[in-house]
């Protein structure tokens, strides 16, 4: 899913300052999943707002809305009767969230209330971890199923690089070496000699490199 | 056994404190309460094993909310105690008034005061 964190509330607080009635929107997706964006934590955002709003003897007017997905027409359309009710709009969702509201409704203002941070999934209560950067071309099946592109601080497809030691990355002992986790699973399995063939460069032009990306299925695509 | 504590503290009756959301913390903020607090049981003697140390995660977090709004955390408080210990459970309220006393009103009711 996509992981996100939200945003320090004082940097809210200033996107929504001259706004009287603000709606925030959750999504029921990847962000409810990691308790970022879902109802419950639109609850909390806007107790929270509120709260700040009455200690500066601000009135504000806050309505929370929660749809099944952001990142889809057939639900975004769903604020169509009440978009034009808000001076501002904060959306829950990952970044694709606001935009596709922005696209819907050009004439209101969108506010992103968390940073978006990484493909990943939960690996204890409340701890999420990167995994996939989303190249386009994947490559794992190489890796006995580790990404060293999400997970190598250096996206290293040839490794590990001299600063691995005691299977921790040189940037930080808080972070596994994933060079050192394939090494010690492909030795484990009697892999080891799959890594004596070198890795050529990747093609990144399917990764973010290319440029923006766009996804087409003839077989689902109206046009 | 009748055991007198501050009046002005409303209590709200819970099965486990695991159920106290932040949700309920910050609502009772944004209401105007000057202070809050949650009265669970002992740490490790939680009948459903780990309601209380939910609980003190979350008024942990609510802390930091209001310490990031500028509003003095201590107005929220995590209290432990057995069920059997009632003159505790007064004590801590009287506790918790005096310190409520000593923060004076919540910042939050200047808003309700100037309308
Ligand atoms: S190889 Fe690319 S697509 Fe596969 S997990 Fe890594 S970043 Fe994601
Ligand atoms: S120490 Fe390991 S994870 Fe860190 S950059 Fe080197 S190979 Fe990659």
């Amino acid at each position: 899913m996509i992981v996100a964190d939200r945003k320090p509330i004082q940097e809210i607080l200033e996107m929504v300052k001259d706004c009287k009635k603000v709606l925030i929107v959750g999504c029921k997706g990847c962000v409810t999943v990691c308790n970022v964006g879902g109802s419950k934590e639109v609850g909390v955002l806007a107790a929270t707002l509120k709260i700040a709003f009455k200690k500066e003897e601000i009135s504000i007017e806050m309505d929370e809305k929660t749809l099944e997905r952001q990142c889809d027409p057939e639900y975004v359309d769903q604020l169509k009767d009440m978009v034009d009710d808000y001076d501002g709009i904060i959306s829950m969702a990952c970044g694709v969230g606001p935009q596709f509201l922005s696209a819907a409704y050009p004439e209101q203002r969108f506010f992103p209330a968390v940073n978006t941070t990484f493909f990943g999934g939960a690996v204890g209560h409340g701890i999420w971890e990167e995994r996939c950067a989303g190249c386009g071309t994947c490559v794992i099946h190489y890796f006995d199923g580790m990404c060293p592109i999400a997970r190598c601080s250096k996206s290293l497809l040839n490794g590990p690089c001299g600063g691995s030691a005691d299977g921790k990355c040189e940037i930080s002992k808080d972070l596994e070496c994933i060079w050192d986790m394939i090494v010690r699973k492909k030795m484990e399995h009697g892999r080891i000699d799959d890594l004596l063939e070198m890795k050529p460069a990747k093609d990144w032009q399917t990764a973010r490199d290319g440029g923006p990306r766009k996804s087409v299925r003839e077989e689902l695509a109206n046009e | 056994m009748r055991l007198s504590y501050p009046t002005n503290i409303t209590i709200i009756q819970v099965p486990c404190t695991g159920r106290v959301d932040i949700i309920h913390l910050l609502n009772a903020i944004e209401d105007g309460a000057d202070g809050v607090y949650v009265a669970g049981c002992l740490e490790g003697e939680c009948h459903y094993m780990t309601g209380n140390l939910k609980a003190k995660k979350r008024v942990r977090y609510v802390k930091k909310v209001l310490e990031e709004l500028g509003i003095e955390p201590e107005r929220v408080e995590m209290f432990n105690l057995s069920a059997g210990e009632g003159p505790r459970f007064a004590e801590i309220a009287r506790e918790m008034d005096k310190r409520i006393r000593e923060l004076g009103p919540s910042p939050i009711n200047n808003l309700k005061k100037a309308v």
